[in-house]
């Protein structure tokens, strides 16, 4: 084990020893100064990127503090209450949890399962004017296979366009 | 019948791995030739059991045999052959049988390598990955029996996910991945046979060196197919969303990344022994985590579908590793006493040091922003995420370190820098980061971090090409080579180092991809009606109607789109929506152009009789940059595997003996490289 202990030691006898301590110690100096630095940024990072999951009642109950921070919100669509406009790509709804609704607005094209009724989780911001604004749709779907009842299969619903393609 | 055999086999397998264990560890302490032959036997003998294991389950797969569990949670008559075959992977329990076979084959590939050393790092070495072999074999015997038998028959069963049948990368995404996952068993192996047996000199580095780079090769491999994948089939024109399973990924080729930097500054001067055992230790604890991630489904994430109920076995068998390898560690400190010494802050073993030191702060934050929901959960009874933003700005200033390291390292020589020529090495390369950071203001990149990105990749570029170019010149004049006759002898003559730089430039040209496709894309979204056009950038997308398409396994809804550029016609785009029976929820399945600039078109949503359609047209420049980038990184790393491994066979001296005659330590070192030209010459 000692044999190869020395051989690993460079042979470089020649520097003078304050100059190769100074030199040692300054990497490490180095890392020390990056790495409070970092656990600092680390630290404030994270907490303004945190996203919470929430209700909409969990929402409310969180009063002024509500508003600016990023939320995904989970609910379900409340029936007839989805207006979109294709051309404008404007979608507003109203997510509700069974005791609290609240009014949600995003643009982009929904989800094609999108509609009345279903289980939605919605990412955004709870603007000052009570809108929720929402940057990110998203449909929740349940892991358990259900069979399509007759007429809801995708093919008996599009079968307009496998005619138009048919032919 | 199946299932009798199949469970059978794992049981097997299982007996042999604790039986080997035994044997490895008694070869070791004995040292005894016959038995370390009994338990190379055993290395042996599991291949072929995993290999059997496997052909009988796909052989299921093909043939339906639904009463096989597996099969008839991931099996169908719809399925195609092909998605058929691949659906050894598509769930839990395959999987980890094709875990077991990948892990039995390394197992075996590594002991032959080494059939002929001696001394007690190899049967411990080995015996640490019958012990890996132990717990995962246990997992096929007990919790996650992939030819557990099921009653009643059923006569059909749902297919694989769809997620997986959607496209065929899925094919070579798994297998690929898991080999680097799988691979990063054998540096650890290594390193604890050096703390058992008590050789804690360079050999095992040195030996695991090749096993390390062969499972990175793979690993990172894997991590690109699986942006590819996510960029074919997720459908937002994104490839990365710092989604936990990504991340899992992500996190051991860091450490890896880091082992295999640091690794060289052991072999070269006999520095950061610890620190090298310590990395190849988180390497695999990593891997195993990424795995438990992945499996027990403790996070939500896009891979959930793999999840089960075996998270447990999985933080058990963690908790045994870090005990033991913490216990390990502590037991040999005394001969853990570095030996070397840094000599000077401007050398090659200090960059080494900051691109380990960033490195592994890199892999720091990843693992906090995903373990973080975990914390908050735990603590503070919230659920939360930690949003993409978090991962996006703090890890931007790692790789802009990690691209002005691997412009500076190379320049500099091992041991201590050379005043003079520094200023040279660099001059070009500042002038070039300079030059880019201008050039892409003026042409409106207005995006910080990706003119920091540019800048700095630049930087990077001219002194790894300079590498080149400087001893290629030198022997072309020298010796009247021509240039690339002088190019082939300078790369082989080194292959491991001329193949990093290869390796270098790939990394240039993906942080450039990464940079340029996430600050200058554009996204447009409209919805059509047939004949209408829309416009993104340069290009016109003119719809031309609906169509549906009704196969065996799904049902296909898509649109037909005429795309043009600046009245240039570029052909019809496809994007279409699959619909599998047992989701609801369709696959999207986006059209893509891929040239210097990709325009990646959704189909988002569609009127049921085709009178409209919205269409989400992404233009993203410099994408197959990713792809090209990750391949050379690949290419680079295989090549001075490859030809490395040649040149130690044909060069004698103490790097071609074999491993057990390494004991006298390290090769002689030599005087402190100085000028770079004669580096690159020697030989």
């Amino acid at each position: 084990m000692n044999d190869s202990d020395r051989s690993g030691t460079p042979s470089q006898p020649s520097r003078s020893k304050s100059g190769s301590r100074r030199w040692r110690a300054a990497p490490f100096l180095g890392v020390g100064v990056l790495l409070v630095g970092f656990g600092y940024l680390l630290y404030g990072g994270i907490g303004d990127n945190l996203v919470y999951y929430l209700t909409p009642s969990e929402l409310e109950a969180r009063g002024d503090a509500a508003h600016d921070t990023s939320v995904r919100l989970g609910g379900v669509v409340i029936p007839e209450s989805v207006r979109w406009d294709a051309d404008a790509l404007d979608l507003r709804f109203r997510v509700g949890d069974g005791t609290t609704e609240l009014e949600v607005h995003s643009t982009g094209a929904p989800p094609q399962m999108f509609r009345d009724g279903i289980e939605v989780l919605v990412e955004g911001r709870l603007a000052s004017s009570g809108v929720f604004e929402s940057t990110n749709l998203m449909v929740k779907h349940s892991n358990e296979y259900r069979a399509p009842e007759e007429g809801q299969r995708p093919q008996d619903l599009y079968r307009d366009l496998m005619q138009t393609e048919g032919e | 019948m199946r299932s009798f055999l199949g469970t059978s086999l794992s049981a097997a397998a299982l007996a042999v791995a604790v039986g080997g264990l035994v044997v490895a560890v008694l070869a070791a302490r004995r040292n005894d030739a016959e038995l370390w032959k009994a338990a190379r036997w055993g290395a042996y003998t599991n291949l072929w059991i995993m290999l059997v294991a496997n052909l009988l389950m796909i052989q299921a797969l093909v043939v339906r045999d639904f009463s096989l569990s597996y099969v008839a949670q991931v099996g169908s008559h719809a399925t195609p052959l092909f998605f058929a075959i691949i659906s050894l992977w598509a769930a839990l329990e395959g999987s980890l049988l094709f875990w077991g076979f990948i892990m039995a084959a390394l197992t075996a590939a590594v002991v032959y390598v080494h059939r002929e050393s001696e001394g007690p790092l190899f049967p411990y070495a080995l015996a640490t990955m019958f012990g890996v072999g132990i717990f995962f074999y246990l997992l096929l015997v007990v919790p996650a029996n992939p030819f557990a038998s099921v009653w009643p028959v059923p006569t059909d069963g749902p297919g694989p996910n769809p997620l997986l049948q959607n496209h065929p990368l899925m094919a070579l995404h798994p297998p690929i991945l898991y080999t680097g996952y799988v691979g990063m068993m054998v540096p650890f192996a290594f390193a604890i046979g050096a703390l058992l047996s008590g050789r804690l000199d360079n050999a095992w580095v040195r030996v695991t060196r090749r096993w390390t780079v062969f499972a990175w090769i793979f690993l990172t491999l894997g991590v690109v197919a699986g942006m590819w994948w996510s960029y074919e089939v997720l459908g937002w024109g994104g490839y990365w969303a710092w989604d936990p399973v990504e991340n899992a990924s992500f996190l051991p080729w860091l450490t890896a990344t880091a082992l295999i930097h640091s690794s060289m500054v052991q072999e070269r001067r006999g520095m950061l022994g610890v620190w090298n055992l310590t990395l190849a230790i988180a390497t695999f604890v990593l891997t195993i985590l990424g795995t438990f991630l992945t499996r027990s489904g403790i996070l939500s994430s896009v891979h959930a579908f793999a999840e089960g109920s075996i998270g447990t076995y999985f933080l058990v068998f963690i908790a045994i590793i870090l005990v033991f390898s913490v216990v390990l560690l502590l037991g040999r400190s005394e001969q853990l006493k570095t030996r070397g010494s840094l000599d000077a802050a401007a050398s090659r073993e200090t960059v080494f040091l900051f691109n380990n030191v960033v490195l592994v702060a890199f892999t720091f934050t990843v693992l906090l922003g995903t373990l973080f929901p975990l914390l908050a959960e735990a603590f503070r009874g919230v659920t939360v995420s930690v949003g993409a933003p978090f991962f996006n700005q703090m890890t931007l200033p790692f790789v802009v370190a990690l691209l002005f390291l691997m412009g500076v390292g190379p320049a500099l020589p091992w041991g201590r820098a050379v005043r003079g020529g520094l200023e040279k090495n660099f001059l070009w390369a500042t002038g070039a980061m300079v030059g880019v950071a201008i050039v892409s203001l003026i042409l409106g990149v207005r995006d910080p971090y990706a003119i920091l990105a540019f800048a700095f990749a630049a930087f990077a570029l001219v002194t790894n090409v300079r590498e080149y170019v400087v001893p290629v010149r030198a022997r072309a004049s020298t010796r009247g080579e021509s240039i690339p006759q002088a190019f082939g002898k300078v790369v082989f003559s080194n292959p491991q180092r001329y193949g990093g730089y290869f390796a270098h430039l790939g990394v240039v040209l993906m942080a450039v991809g990464i940079a340029a496709s996430s600050a200058m894309q554009t996204q447009h979204e409209a919805t059509l009606r047939p004949g209408e056009t829309m416009q993104v950038e340069d290009y016109t997308l003119r719809f031309d109607g609906m169509w549906a398409q009704d196969q065996p396994q799904r049902f296909s809804v898509g649109a037909t789109l005429q795309a043009s550029r600046n009245g240039r016609d570029l052909g019809t785009m496809e994007p279409r929506l699959n619909y599998y029976p047992t989701q609801e929820d369709p696959v999207p399945t986006p059209a893509v152009r891929s040239r210097m600039t990709d325009l990646y078109v959704v189909l988002m949503a569609f009127q049921p009789d085709g009178s409209t359609a919205t269409i989400s047209a992404i233009v993203e420049p410099l994408v197959s940059w990713i792809w090209i980038g990750g391949v050379m990184i690949a290419l680079g790393a295989a090549f001075g595997l490859v030809f490395g491994i040649r040149r130690k066979r044909t060069v004698p001296g103490p790097v071609g003996e074999p491993a057990g005659a390494w004991r006298e330590g390290d090769p002689p070192l030599g005087p402190p490289q100085g000028v770079l030209i004669t580096e690159g010459a020697e030989q």
